[in-house]
C-alpha cells in the first residue's frame, strides 16, 4: 500500500489537468480531478462523462488535459473504461499492440451524479459486476448542472432545483438522496472511498489506494457547486468541510475481504465519531447554501430541518455500526 | 491462392469463424436472437483459448458498443454483433462511433423492428442507421459474411477510410441456415488483415498517432461547437468518398487470396435487361433464381443486388441501370410517411438530373420476414413489365406479399 502523500510531494507532481479551463470560479470539480490525478502512478488515460468537466475542459480545439483523454456520451463513462481496460488487457496478453508495454495503467473515468446515480448506473453496475480494473470518480454536485440546475437521483431531500422548485405547496426535493455507495459496495466493489475537497491529502492518499486496487474502485467525492447550491464563489472549500464536519458527507473508506464489506473512517470523520460533541447540527451547512434558503425564509421550517438532521443522524450511525465504532 | 477448407457454418457461425481467424483484442456483445450464435461460438473459442481476445459479456448493447469505443480509441481491435433492438440501444453511439473514426466491426443480424415485437427479418434495423456515418455491407449467402467479416477490417481501417463498419446479414434466412463456406488458413487471414494502421494527427506534444497514447496524449471526443464540427462533418463525407474507391481495392487484394470477386454491386443478366430488380440481401437469390425462369421464357429481365449501401455508389449504378426501361426496387424496410422505402428514394435521387432514366417503381416486401418465395418475386417482374408496356408508372409504391 502506498505511503501517505505530503503536501511537499503533492506540489511537486505536475497539473495533469492545465489551469485556463472554463470551469466556473468556485468549482470543486478541477480540484478534485486535479488531485485525483496527482495520486496517478504514471501511465494513465481519462474518460469523463458529458457534464461540466467535460465540455468547460475541452471545447475545441482546446483542451486542459495533458493526458489521453476520451469523452463518448453520458451515460456510459464506465463502458467506455471497460473498453479501455479491456484493449490493455489484451495487448499485454498479446505483448503485441501499442499499450502492450504499460506493466500498470491508470484507467480514471469522471462522471458527474447524473450520469453515475441516474442514467449511468447500469453501465456502473455492469462494469463493477465485470470487475474490470480502472477507478472511477464521482463527482456529485447533487444535480443536472451542465443542463442547468435540474435534480437527479443524488439530489438531497429539500434541495431547491429547477425542477425541484421550492414552491408554495412542494419544499424542493420530496425524495431523499440515493445510497449509491451502498449499491457500489453491494457489487462487491474492492475498493470504495468517499473523498471532499476540503481534506486534499486524504484525497489523494484514497485515490492512490484506488488506482493500486486490482479491480474497480470507487471514489465517491463531494463536488460543491456555487452556481447550483448558491453559495458565493469563496466558499466552495468551506462547504465541502461542512458537508464533512455535520455527517452529511462522512469520509471513510471500504474494502472487501474475504467477501465482506471492512469500513474505516477516515481521519476527519473519526475524530467525530471519538468526539460525538464535534459533530456539527446540519444546519450549519443548510443555512449557507441558498437551495435550502426556503427551510429558514420567509420563516423557519422547523419540521423539514429536524427531518433532515433525522436523516443525518440515522445514517451516521449506521455508519459507525458497520465501521464497529 | 492460398488452400481453402470447406466447412458447413450458418451464417452467425461464419461471421464467428471469421472473427476467430482476426483474432480482435476486444469483444464486447450481448445476446439478442437472430444474432446470439455469433456469440455463443466466440465465447467457447475464448473458453478454449483459441484467440487473445477480450471478451466482455456486457450488460447491454449500449455498453457494448460504449466498450467497442473505448478499445478501439486505445488502438485495439474491437468487434461486436447485434439485431434489431439491439441496435436501435446502442443509436447514440453509432453516431459516436464513426464520428470519432474508429474502424470497430460490427455484424448485424437484420431483424425487424419492434413493435409488435419479431424476430425474424426485414431490414428496417440497419436502414435506420444509414444516416449514422458506418459503412454497410449486405450479405447474400454465408460464403460473404465469412468473406466481409474479414474484408471489413481492410476497408475501415484504410488510412484515407477510418470508419466502422457494419456487415449486415439477414437472421435465420442466413444466420440459421447452415451453407458450405470455403474458409482461408488462419495465416493467410492473418496476413490479409495486418495489423491496424492509425492515423498521424496534430496533437500538443506534435505529431501523434491516433489513439489514446500516454507518451503522446490526445483529447479525443472534445465539445466542438459552431466554429468546428461542420469541418469535422465534411471529413466524414470525404470519408465515404474514399471508401467508395477503397472497397474496390481491397475487394481486389482480397479475390487474389481467395478467388472470390465482390464488387459494390453484382449485376446479373444486366447487358439486354429492359425491367430489372434491385435489392440487397439474401433475397436476391431467389431473384437470381427467378431471372432464371423468366429468361427462359423469353423476357429480358435482370437484377442488380447492392453489396455495399453505404457509402452508396451513385455512379457506379447510374452506368448499370441507365438503359434499362423499368427499375424495380426492393425495400425490406419502411419509412413510413415517406413517398417510399430508403433504397427506392436514393435510387429515385440519383436518376432526377439524368437524361436517360428509367421508370422506377418501389416494392416494400419481407416485412417482419414475411416469406418471399419465387411466385411473388415473379409477380413484381410482371409488375415491371407491365409499366414497360404502358411506359408509365401509376402506382410507384407497392407492396409485395401483403394482405391488403
Amino acid at each position: 500500500m502506498s505511503k501517505a502523500i505530503t503536501l511537499k510531494e503533492a506540489v511537486k507532481k505536475p497539473d495533469l489537468l492545465a489551469s485556463g479551463h472554463r470551469l466556473c470560479a468556485g468549482c470543486a470539480e478541477p480540484i478534485i480531478a486535479r488531485l485525483v490525478l496527482k495520486a496517478s502512478r504514471g501511465a494513465i488515460i481519462a474518460t469523463t462523462a458529458t457534464g461540466c468537466l467535460e465540455v468547460a475542459t475541452t471545447i475545441f480545439p482546446y483542451s486542459a488535459w495533458r493526458i489521453p483523454w476520451i469523452h463518448t456520451a453520458f451515460e456510459n463513462a464506465a463502458a467506455t473504461a471497460s473498453g479501455i481496460e479491456a484493449a490493455w488487457r489484451a495487448m499485454r496478453r498479446k505483448g503485441r499492440g501499442p499499450l502492450a508495454r504499460y506493466e500498470t495503467l491508470d484507467i480514471v473515468a469522471f462522471a458527474g451524479d447524473g450520469g453515475t446515480y441516474d442514467i449511468g448506473l447500469q453501465a456502473l453496475s455492469g462494469a463493477l459486476e465485470r470487475g474490470h480494473d480502472f477507478t472511477y470518480v464521482l463527482l456529485d454536485n447533487e444535480a443536472y448542472m451542465n443542463t442547468g440546475i435540474q435534480r437527479s437521483g443524488g439530489t438531497p431531500y429539500c434541495a431547491w432545483t429547477t425542477t425541484s422548485p421550492a414552491g408554495t405547496v412542494i419544499p424542493g426535493k420530496r425524495e431523499w438522496k440515493k445510497p449509491i455507495d451502498e449499491i457500489v459496495i453491494a457489487h462487491e466493489t474492492p475498493y470504495v472511498a468517499t473523498v471532499s475537497p476540503a481534506y486534499p491529502l486524504d484525497l489523494m492518499q484514497k485515490a492512490a489506494r484506488a488506482f493500486e486496487t486490482e479491480g474497480p474502485a470507487f471514489i465517491h467525492a463531494i463536488s460543491p457547486c456555487c452556481r447550483g447550491w448558491r453559495f458565493p464563489s469563496n466558499k466552495t472549500i468551506e462547504v465541502a468541510r461542512l458537508a464533512v464536519e455535520t455527517c452529511f458527507f462522512p469520509l471513510y473508506e471500504c474494502r472487501v475481504e474475504d467477501g465482506r464489506p471492512i469500513y474505516k473512517l477516515s481521519p476527519p470523520s473519526l475524530a467525530i465519531a471519538k468526539r460525538p460533541e464535534r459533530k456539527k447540527p446540519v444546519e450549519e451547512y443548510l443555512r449557507i447554501q441558498g437551495r435550502f434558503r426556503h427551510l429558514f425564509r420567509p420563516e423557519r421550517r422547523e419540521g423539514l430541518i429536524e427531518r433532515i438532521q433525522r436523516w443525518v443522524d440515522r445514517r451516521w450511525e449506521m455508519l459507525l455500526e458497520k465501521a464497529d465504532l | 491462392m492460398s488452400r481453402q477448407r470447406l466447412l458447413g457454418l450458418n451464417g452467425d457461425e461464419a461471421a464467428a469463424y471469421a472473427i476467430k481467424q482476426v483474432n480482435p483484442d476486444v469483444v464486447a456483445a450481448y445476446p439478442i436472437t437472430p444474432q446470439t450464435i455469433i456469440v455463443e461460438r466466440f465465447s467457447e473459442y475464448v473458453a478454449d483459448g483459441l484467440v487473445d481476445t477480450e471478451f466482455i459479456a456486457v450488460e447491454s448493447e449500449h455498453s457494448a458498443m460504449s466498450c467497442c469505443i473505448g478499445a478501439a480509441a486505445a488502438g485495439a481491435r474491437a468487434f461486436t454483433a447485434t439485431a434489431a433492438n439491439g441496435l436501435a440501444l446502442m443509436w447514440e453511439m453509432l453516431y459516436i462511433a464513426a464520428s470519432l473514426r474508429l474502424p470497430i466491426v460490427m455484424a448485424v443480424v437484420n431483424r425487424a423492428m419492434s413493435a409488435p415485437i419479431n424476430i425474424h427479418n426485414d431490414h428496417s434495423d440497419s436502414m435506420g442507421a444509414r444516416d449514422s456515418g458506418w459503412i454497410q455491407i449486405y450479405c447474400e449467402n454465408s460464403q460473404e459474411v465469412y468473406d466481409a467479416c474479414i474484408e471489413a477490417w481492410r476497408i475501415g481501417e484504410h488510412l484515407d477510410v477510418q470508419l466502422p463498419v457494419m456487415v449486415c446479414l439477414d437472421g435465420f434466412t442466413l444466420s440459421h441456415t447452415m451453407e458450405n463456406v470455403l474458409t482461408l488458413s488462419d495465416e493467410a487471414v492473418r496476413d490479409f488483415i495486418g495489423e491496424r494502421p492509425y492515423i498521424k494527427v496534430e496533437g500538443h506534444l506534435g505529431e501523434a498517432e491516433f489513439r489514446l497514447d500516454p507518451e503522446k496524449p490526445l483529447t479525443m471526443g472534445p465539445l466542438d461547437l459552431y466554429d468546428f464540427y461542420f469541418e469535422h462533418k465534411m471529413h466524414q463525407v470525404e470519408a465515404m468518398k474514399e471508401a467508395l474507391k477503397a472497397v474496390p481495392e481491397i475487394d481486389e487484394e482480397y479475390a487474389e487470396i481467395s478467388g472470390r470477386e465482390y464488387r459494390l454491386l453484382h449485376p446479373y443478366m444486366m447487358e439486354d435487361a429492359e425491367v430489372a430488380l434491385i435489392g440487397l440481401g439474401s433475397t436476391m437469390g431467389t431473384v437470381r433464381y427467378v431471372v432464371d425462369r423468366m429468361r427462359k421464357r423469353g423476357l429480358k429481365v435482370g437484377m442488380v443486388r447492392m453489396r455495399v449501401f453505404r457509402p452508396f455508389p451513385t455512379e457506379e449504378l447510374q452506368k448499370l441501370l441507365k438503359d434499362v426501361e423499368v427499375v424495380g426496387v426492393l425495400d425490406k424496410a419502411m419509412s413510413f410517411g415517406a413517398p417510399g422505402g430508403p433504397l427506392y428514394e436514393e435510387l429515385r435521387t440519383i436518376f432526377y438530373d439524368v437524361d436517360e432514366n428509367p421508370l422506377i417503381v418501389d416494392y416494400i416486401y419481407g416485412l417482419g420476414g414475411r416469406d418471399t418465395p419465387p411466385h411473388l418475386i415473379e409477380e413484381a417482374y410482371e409488375g415491371l413489365l407491365e409499366v414497360k408496356r404502358r411506359g408509365e408508372a401509376v402506382e410507384k409504391l407497392r407492396f409485395l406479399g401483403v394482405r391488403m
